[in-house]
């Protein structure tokens, strides 16, 4: 006979501490966007100017190139974790539900990789 | 089974309440985001594949329509920023009463339009021409 309470019960068969990974996440991605993404624009704004050359060595810099990689993965998990969030709020239609969720997700780790190379292709020195 | 009813009801809010607004637009701000993502990364693979490659995409990152997405993402981020930084207070359990996140709904409005006016000042004035 089980003598457990059924909160007791909840409590011992509940939380493995997942139930706020996504929320978790959310909020770390956040804090680190915060400083950058203004760093970005602050950057974006105050080049000299946006023409190749200049871009390129802007960004072949060891810094530069760093947090821009860094910016690229966090923006892409936060914005993976956004757009998950609204699919799962408005498309109601469990089949396009799942499919749309399934594409964001491909999406975004098409677009972390790709610029995550970019980044590296121009800081280690193969266009011109 | 069932059809059963699911969050959020959005035709049963009532769309004037400030706590909804400033909800849904920092959904919507955040949507245009990440499509400011997506043209971000588009030009990061241009300027990685040289040159050439760079002057062909700036017809469409130089169009209007490509200024325009600009814009929206300068002022998205100024909403954005401004509503996430209330998020996360949120998250420490301060300013959850009712007349409090009144009053911060206003401000992250105010904080969000006076950031959109100055950086979208700051980036014309500097990028005048390009």
């Amino acid at each position: 006979m089980n003598l457990q309470t059924p909160l007791g019960k909840v409590r011992g068969l509940g939380s493995a501490g997942n139930g706020v990974h996504h929320w978790w996440v959310q909020r770390l991605t956040a804090v680190a966007l915060v400083p950058l993404a203004v760093w970005l624009l602050v950057s974006l704004v105050t080049l000299p100017s946006l023409d190749f050359v200049t871009l390129v060595s802007w960004i072949g810099g060891t810094w530069t190139a760093c947090l821009l990689t860094l910016f690229v993965l966090t923006a892409s998990w936060h914005s993976s974790l956004g757009v998950q969030v609204i699919l799962e709020d408005y498309v109601h239609d469990e089949g396009v539900k799942t499919v749309s969720l399934v594409l964001s997700g491909f999406i975004h780790a098409v677009l972390a990789a790709l610029g995550v190379f970019a980044v590296l292709r121009i800081a280690f020195g193969s266009p011109l | 089974m069932r059809a059963r009813p699911l969050s959020p009801h959005m035709s049963i809010y009532r769309m004037t309440r400030y706590c909804l607004i400033t909800s849904f637009a920092n959904r919507i701000t955040g949507g245009v985001l990440s499509v400011g993502l997506l043209v971000f990364v588009y030009w990061l693979t241009a300027l990685a594949r040289g040159a050439r490659a760079y002057a062909r995409a700036q017809e469409v990152l130089g169009s209007d329509l490509a200024k325009l997405v600009y814009v929206a993402v300068i002022a998205a981020f100024a909403y954005h920023l401004a509503a996430g930084v209330r998020h996360l207070i949120w998250d420490t359990g301060r300013g959850l009463e009712k007349a409090q996140s009144q009053r911060s709904a206003w401000l992250v409005i105010a904080v969000a339009l006076v950031l959109a006016v100055l950086v979208l000042w700051w980036a014309l004035r500097a990028r005048e021409g390009a």
